[in-house]
């Protein structure tokens, strides 16, 4: 059932859904952001439906919520191990089709990899529902959903889809919320997003020969100076799920502490540092190249669905060197080519 | 559900000193029959953190397990203060382990080591060591730095009266004499004293560091050995151990989950 609603109507129903849920929404917070005078939109818990930014792209992803920068997942004390408690109320977030998909693939990661679930992630992923936003026609400038097929959310992993714009519409698909909702009927659905302003061809990589040798692309050498190692297009990536986790003790001479996680990135140095000074992927294009292969090949080749890449354009809009991801995958696209004819020409 | 990060504690047995920063910690554990050779540990200690240590030998019956420790940084160092009796936090064990039942039994099993390497075989060698008709032959060569170095003397001199064991140092020997039954040069000099006729039956494991691991399994790729045949066992930083962390992940592969043992049809193309 789709509803058209007044701002005092909507005002009214998000009082009724904060009863139920703790809700998340992309917050603007003045004068955070990352040049002086700029605000910082992300994901934080809503107290009233104004606090909602809809017309923006918000800087970070939504992944946050379920995925803090640092996360205690032990409290000690003395030598015994308490895991973090979490909380069982109802969480409602409101997010778009690519942030939708892009916690698929942390699902893949922290609840299927290798058969372990992680006890952390799982209890506040089963209490999540999404409320689906409405994206602009092509989305913004640095967006590629559609190249990735993370424009498209099936209608059961949203509870309701929202068009909070100059009129507010809602699309109820759990009907235990029609009470919640009052306004006019109409017929709305929210709508894919079927092209964008740039388009990636995704490399398709023939065979495992070819796969070995990308990594000797004279590509990467390009990065070796534009990147540096700053790890900003890993923080917003709506998709990057790594972690290193930490121990610390409340002070020096106490038996309390706990263990805690926090995101790391494949960009920065220490990630691969092993005993006996031994490190992988020294370089900063070598590291581009892992995320890159991560993003648009590794991930789905091993799970064997969508790539982790959901084109959100986050870590172009981050980097402060400039470096367009869509622009190196299609770059990209266009060696793997030459590559896979060498192949089959031997 | 269970809670797959959280350790459980268990009692440290013995502390055995081998070199000077290469220990072995003999420890209490109960999950014993999960234990396949070459799986690891995490091995934790509160406010300090926790590490990945390979099993190097498990004893069902009085329900321990060992560990080769290196003391190199947080938690080995604080490890080396402990003693019998103390408390550490485990859990595990994590990775695939030597696929001995289904490829090694009944074969020409090879075993190259090299140093600290020498930890995650020596349970399966053990194991062939006491019930010697699990394979056709075993055969294993041991390369350490210098005599110093040396390992799991005891193990290595019962080997010896089974096995065709080539124990061998990379620095020359002192006054260029080695001791009884000690050879010099790297570990691929020795490769032409192994029995390879039968090619078709023979299994290679190797473990030790990556460069060592490279060049042998190369040695024996020319030698006529086929991929299929050699196994290696890697190491990589790791963080969680259980595929979440991503620290040990090269390309789709998690070496965590699908090894730390990999065939080298597959090892090969784990560069980085
Ligand atoms: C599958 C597997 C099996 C293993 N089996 C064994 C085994 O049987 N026995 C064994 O002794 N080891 C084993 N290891 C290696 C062991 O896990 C590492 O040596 C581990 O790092 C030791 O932990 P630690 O806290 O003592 O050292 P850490 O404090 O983690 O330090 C280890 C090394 O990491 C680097 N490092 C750490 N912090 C920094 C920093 N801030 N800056 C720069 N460099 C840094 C240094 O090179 C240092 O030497 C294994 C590893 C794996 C993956
Ligand atoms: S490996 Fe790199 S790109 Fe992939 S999830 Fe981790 S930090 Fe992100
Ligand atoms: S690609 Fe850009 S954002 Fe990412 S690590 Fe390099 S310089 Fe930093
Ligand atoms: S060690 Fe964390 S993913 Fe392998």
């Amino acid at each position: 059932m789709s509803l058209k609603l007044t701002k005092k109507s909507f005002s009214n129903s998000f009082d009724k859904l904060k009863e139920i849920y703790t809700i998340y929404a992309p917050k603007r917070s003045p004068k955070q952001g990352r040049f002086c005078d700029t605000d910082i939109i992300k994901y934080d818990v809503i107290n009233s439906s104004d606090e909602i930014v809809f017309n923006e792209k918000s800087n970070y992803a939504a992944k946050e919520v379920l995925s803090p920068i640092t996360e205690t997942l032990f409290y000690f004390t003395d030598n015994e191990y308490r895991a973090k408690k979490i909380a069982k109320k109802p969480i409602l977030m409101f997010v778009r089709a690519c942030d939708i998909n892009a916690i698929k693939r942390f699902d893949d990661i922290y609840l299927k990899n290798g058969g372990f679930v992680d006890s952390f992630y799982a209890g506040i992923r089963e209490n999540i529902s999404f409320a689906l936003m409405e994206c602009p026609s092509k989305g913004w400038d640095t967006c590629f959903c559609a190249s990735m097929k993370s424009n498209i959310v099936n209608d059961d992993e949203y509870i309701f889809g929202i068009q909070l714009g100059e009129e507010i519409k809602v699309d109820i698909k759990d009907p235990s919320l029609t009470e919640i909702f009052d306004g006019s009927q109409i017929t709305y659905h929210v709508p894919v997003v079927e092209e964008n302003l740039i388009s990636v061809k995704i490399p398709m990589i023939s065979n495992k020969d070819v796969q070995a040798k990308v990594k000797d692309l004279d590509l990467w050498k390009e990065y070796d100076k534009r990147c540096i190692k700053c790890g900003s297009c890993t923080i917003a990536c709506s998709t990057c799920t790594c972690y290193t986790s930490y121990d610390m003790s409340y002070t020096p001479d106490s038996n309390a502490g706990e263990r805690r996680r926090i995101n790391a990135s494949c960009h920065i140095d220490g990630y691969t540092d092993m005993a006996g000074g031994h490190s992988f992927r020294p370089s900063a294009g070598e590291r581009l190249r892992f995320k890159t292969m991560h993003k648009i090949h590794d991930h789905a080749k091993r799970f064997g669905g969508e790539h982790m890449c959901v084109g959100c354009g986050r870590c172009s809009d981050h980097c402060p060197a400039f470096i367009s991801f869509s622009t190196l995958v299609n770059k990209l696209s266009v060696e793997v080519d030459k590559l896979n004819e060498e192949d089959i020409n031997g | 559900m269970d809670n797959i990060l959280e350790p459980k504690p268990y009692k440290i047995l013995i502390v055995k000193k081998l070199t000077a920063i290469e220990w072995l910690f003999r420890v209490e554990f109960d999950e014993i029959e999960k234990i396949n050779y070459g799986q690891f540990i995490q091995i934790s200690i509160p406010k300090i953190g926790e590490a990945p240590i390979s099993i190097t030998e498990f004893n069902a019956e009085e329900g321990w397990i060992e560990f080769l420790i290196r003391k190199v940084g947080l938690v080995t160092n604080v490890l080396f203060e402990l003693k019998p009796g103390d408390e550490i936090f485990m859990r595990g064990p994590y990775g695939n382990g030597f696929p001995f039942d289904e490829n090694y039994r009944n074969k020409n099993l090879i075993v190259v080591a090299g140093g600290s390497g020498c930890g995650p075989v020596r349970s399966m060698i053990n194991a062939v060591n006491n019930n010697f008709e699990s394979v056709k032959n075993m055969e294993v060569i041991l390369g350490f730095k210098n005599e110093e170095c040396i390992l799991f003397e005891d193990d290595i001199s019962s080997w010896e009266k089974k096995s065709n064991i080539i124990t061998t140092v990379d620095e020359m020997c002192k006054d260029g004499n080695c001791s009884l039954g000690l050879s010099s040069g790297l570990v691929t000099e020795h490769f032409s004293k192994l029995d390879l006729s039968d090619l078709s039956n023979v299994e290679i494991v190797i473990v030790g560091p990556p460069k060592m691991m490279e060049f042998s399994a190369k040695e024996f790729v020319k030698m006529g050995v086929p991929e299929e045949q050699i196994w290696l066992s890697f190491e990589r930083k790791m963080s969680c151990a259980v595929g979440k962390c991503g620290h040990c992940r090269v390309d789709e592969t998690y070496v965590c989950l699908d090894g730390p043992v990999f065939n080298y049809t597959k090892g090969k193309y784990l560069i980085d």
